[in-house]
């Protein structure tokens, strides 16, 4: 699967040098003590079908430049969309003057933690077929296929199917001399069936759990996923869920699979660790943490057996990159080790603040047109090296339900309470599965949560879960993100009927 | 900015285009923003960008297709107008295919706006006067050992939208929010207030420091509550993120389907069912004083509730629910033709009110004996599309209210209710207040509201989050 792709050349015929020379230039002459320049091409394109015939087809490419300084310890960014010298100029001068009327507010001196410079690097993530080389005939006609294939089948009534794939080209120059190059290819298909049942008023629904990937087309066509598999299974799956008795709300031993157990890592564990979070900077609107900085080293996270790493270099990882928006290699490091918090992603300034060496590589702006802020990394829980098989989990529960599949979720600001449904659920009984349940919601805190897992699978039941929509910051930013995990046990989780919760 | 103007590039994609039909948009953007943490700067920015969008229509025999290319910044017009008939080509005939609307028809806007005007901008220096009165605040609440964060947006767009059978609409949308959030030095006791504004002139920052010092004051006295119903007062923000979530799920098709709230079970959808306990009425209007907003629809994909077909279809006032009855729901005209009913398009405000309320927000909590004061909602999502029920947490302050006064802050919950069952379940509506979604407004920040009663509110956990 090696690839020795290189970064499109249409994107490296634009006027990189020439731009950076323009700004960075500038940028020095107003006396800014550090200056950046970041020229981004997204190219996304979206393929919606309702009951398998194309509802919308949308192509979108977002082509900009952006200039970050930092003028006199404050921050000041600018962004425009037309890729001249002139305009870069602009763009630097621009950055400086919203240093000056920001300056008012600001109380805390911006400096940036060290970071090797690159002067001529490149970077290109492991896909094998790029989306946007296929003809769209072939890929609507696919879709269009596999969606007909999931409406044909018995109690399926419509069919609600997507795919989106985007291509990312980036590029980044600084005052210290580094000079990146990148491209990354993602993908994120899904299928839903729905049954409506007329006379109660009544409908379901169930979803592939194929998750978004760092891949190129070749994941719909059979690489990394069975897709034709999983679309023969869902017609039975749905007309089981269909049929099935509204669960009792109670106290459960849960077995949760990875196509859900991603979510609740990137909830409760992701978003707890950002440090922009635990220092407050995401306070009026993400939130902020339960992990504060006094807690790292000392925090109980879960059971001795969780383990809990942060990368930019997972293989198809969504956040998989070579350099951050500030020049940072992608790096792998520990976030919980043996069910105590030990780390934190951070980004340049906030590493200087909290003197460390380095930053671990995690600022990023969803395009452009955005300033770099802390994203998430690929954060994932890791398997027990000779841990159990999902199934040999389940064997071990004597009342409890399996879950399996990613819907609602939710979770309070500062990371404890979280609720979450699936795709569906079984029962488990005497350790074996006793059919599905519905109407079922799981509610805990997190550390309660992370405390109660007793089991954790082997690396036979991991897999790179993710999204494409993490959201955060003002402006508001979406981001994707993976997050790898094995099935894991946990006792006594709390199971709400949501039915009962609507008082209906 | 560029060589091109947006009309420009309009006229230039519409001549272009050797497509059955085109619609060709331009949206000129810029804004500035400032945020803060812990009384200081933490990022800023001034953008500007330009979005392009052609959407070709083509027929290839066998029914009308559409497909749609957008591109930012100075995109090569021609191999953009190509790009887009190649996609219409390769989607496949349009279930939503209709005749697009030209000059006359009775669907085309009354208004048409100023085609040839300069487009609308802004820039830092919006916050010319915000800036110095954000730095004093954090002075005084620095003093107050107290901290203060939050977020100040403005945003200008121009959008020039023409189409092959004539149309020529433009709309320039100013938006603008700010936020402050107050927090004691320890994170413990955490209060909001925000405001949604057209230009930032009416915006003080006197103001909402005052109204967030008010409820810090109110959180001096901490009272711990379980989880259970409560007589609850949702205040303008709560009000408008709920029903925010209840407009978006406004789909006729969706519900002619049965598969949404407003299906009817045995079929059709439950326009004409009263869903309100009061007399309410759920209310869009272009033209509404403050959340003006565009007059016509601009749609560059596709959905169950809106269809490329459509667009420069005009948005007149509509009303969602009319004294307590459900009245109209977002449907497209080619799913109109197909149920024969009135085509209705989404806009971008909301109104609830209640035409006999005479209390203000002061009065409705003067008039409570025990119960709890909400002041925003957060994370808001759906748990089950059946009955809309919805997920979401307090946020900010949930005050105790006793004898028609505060006497504390209480802990934050976790809710499970259903915004239509709220509806129907409200026993109080106060006069109306232009507010600030919480949840939503990154997307919708145009919206008036009352406070509600409601007396069984279902705070279905404690959250220890502050």
């Amino acid at each position: 699967m090696a690839q020795l792709r290189s970064v499109d050349e249409s994107f490296l015929a634009l006027p990189l040098s020439a731009l950076t020379d323009a700004a960075l230039t500038r940028a020095v002459d107003l006396g800014c003590e550090h200056a950046d320049i970041r020229v981004e091409r997204i190219r996304t394109q979206t393929i919606r079908l309702r009951d398998a015939r194309v509802e919308a087809a949308a192509d979108g490419e977002d082509l900009g430049l952006a200039v970050r300084v930092v003028h006199e310890g404050t921050w000041g960014f600018a962004a425009g969309v037309v890729l001249t010298a002139a305009e870069a100029v602009r763009l630097a001068e621009e950055a400086v003057a919203v240093a000056r009327v920001s300056a008012a507010l600001n109380t805390d001196r911006v400096e940036l933690a060290p970071e090797p410079a690159y002067p001529d690097a490149e970077w290109v993530s492991a896909y094998d077929v790029d989306p946007f080389e296929v003809p769209e005939a072939e890929k609507t006609g696919l879709m269009v296929e596999l969606s007909e294939q999931l409406l044909a089948a018995d109690g399926v009534e419509h069919v609600q199917s997507d795919v989106m794939h985007v291509k990312e080209c980036k590029y980044y120059a600084d005052t210290a001399g580094t000079r990146t190059r990148q491209q990354r290819v993602r993908i994120h298909p899904t299928f839903t069936a729905l049954t409506v049942d007329r006379v109660t008023g009544g409908f379901e629904s169930m979803r592939t759990l194929a998750p978004p990937a760092g891949r190129g087309w070749e994941y719909l066509t059979g690489t990394g996923w069975d897709w034709r598999g999983e679309l023969a299974e869902i017609p039975e799956h749905l007309r089981e869920k269909t049929k099935a008795p509204s669960v009792e709300p109670g106290r459960y031993d849960l077995v949760v699979d990875p196509s859900n157990l991603f979510l609740t890592i990137h909830e409760s564990i992701g978003h707890a660790t950002e440090l922009d979070r635990a220092l407050g900077y995401e306070a009026a609107y993400a939130g902020t943490s339960f992990a504060t900085v006094d807690k790292l080293g000392s925090l109980q996270y879960g059971s001795s057996l969780m383990n809990v790493t942060g990368d930019r270099t997972a293989e198809h990882g969504l956040s998989t990159i070579g350099w951050d928006d500030e020049g940072v290699a992608g790096q792998q490091w520990d976030i919980v080790s043996d069910g105590v918090l030990v780390g934190y992603q951070v980004d340049r300034n906030m590493a200087r603040l909290r003197g460390m060496d380095r930053s671990n590589g995690c600022a990023f702006a969803d395009s452009a047109g955005h300033v770099p802020v802390q994203r998430m990394a690929n954060v994932s829980l890791q398997p027990a090296p000779d841990g159990p098989s999902t199934e040999e989990i389940i064997s071990g529960v004597e009342r409890g339900i399996y879950v399996v599949g990613d819907k609602s979720w939710s979770i309070d600001m500062q990371r404890y309470n979280f609720q979450f449904t699936g795709q569906r659920f079984y029962r488990i009984e005497g350790g074996k599965l006793a059919g599905q349940v519905k109407d079922v919601a799981y509610q805990a805190t997190t550390t309660d949560f992370w405390g109660s897992m007793s089991r954790v699978g082997g690396p036979q039941t991991y897999v790179l879960g993710g999204a494409f929509n993490c959201g955060k910051a003002q402006p508001g930013q979406v981001a994707p993100v993976s997050h790898g995990c094995p099935s894991a046990l946990f006792e006594g989780t709390t199971i709400l009927n949501t039915v009962q919760e609507g008082g209906q | 900015m560029t060589a091109m103007t947006g009309q420009q590039i309009v006229e230039a994609a519409l001549a272009a285009s050797t497509a059955d039909g085109a619609v060709a948009y331009v949206v000129d953007s810029s804004e500035a923003n400032l945020r803060w943490a812990s009384n200081s700067l933490t990022t800023n920015g001034a953008m500007r960008s330009r979005q392009v969008v052609v959407i070709s229509f083509v027929d290839g025999g066998a029914g009308m297709a559409a497909g749609t290319v957008a591109r930012t910044g100075t995109p090569d017009v021609a191999e953009l107008v190509a790009a887009s008939e190649q996609a219409a080509r390769d989607a496949g005939p349009a279930q939503d295919a209709v005749p697009l609307i030209g000059p006359g028809d009775p669907m085309a806007p009354v208004s048409t706006g100023d085609w040839d005007a300069d487009p609308a901008t802004t820039s830092i220096e919006v916050f010319g006067d915000v800036a110095p009165a954000l730095g004093q605040a954090f002075g005084e609440a620095g003093g107050r050992d107290e901290l203060l964060f939050g977020f100040a947006e403005h945003q200008m767009s121009t959008t020039w939208l023409g189409t092959s059978t004539g149309l020529r609409l433009r709309h320039d949308q100013p938006t603008g929010r700010v936020e402050l959030n107050g927090k004691s030095r320890d994170f413990g006791r955490s209060v909001w207030a925000g405001v949604g504004t057209r230009d930032f002139t009416d915006v003080s920052i006197e103001a909402l420091a005052a109204d967030v010092q008010r409820k810090m004051a109110w959180s001096q006295r901490r009272v711990d509550l379980p989880a259970g119903r409560y007589e609850t007062l949702l205040p303008p923000s709560a009000v408008s993120d709920l029903m925010i979530y209840a407009y978006w799920t406004m789909e006729a098709r969706d519900a002619d389907e049965g598969r949404n709230v407003y299906a009817r079970p045995g079929g059709g959808n439950r326009i004409g069912d009263r869903i309100c306990g009061l007399p309410l009425t759920l209310r869009s209007d272009p033209a509404e004083p403050g959340l003006e907003c565009a007059p016509f629809q601009v749609v560059g994909g596709s959905s169950g509730a809106a269809s490329v077909f459509d667009n420069g279809m005009a948005t007149p006032a509509t009303d969602w629910i009319s004294g307590g009855v459900l009245t109209n729901l977002v449907r497209p005209r080619a799913w109109a033709l197909q149920q024969t009913a009135p085509a209705v398009a989404a806009l971008d405000n909301i109104v609830l009110s209640d035409p006999g309320a005479t209390a203000t927000t002061e009065e409705m909590i003067a008039a409570t004996q025990r119960g709890l004061l909400l002041t925003t909602l957060w994370y808001i999502r759906e748990v089950d599309p059946q009955t809309l029920l919805l997920t979401g947490l307090t946020r900010d302050g949930v005050f105790l209210v006793e004898d028609g006064e505060v006497t504390g802050a209480v802990n934050n919950f976790r809710f499970n209710e259903s915004p239509v069952s709220l509806l129907g379940r409200a026993t109080q509506a106060s006069v109306i207040e232009r507010t600030l979604p919480r949840e939503w407004n990154d997307w919708f920040t145009r919206a008036a509201m009352p406070m509600l009663r409601v007396p069984d509110f279902n705070m279905s956990s404690v959250s220890p989050a502050s």
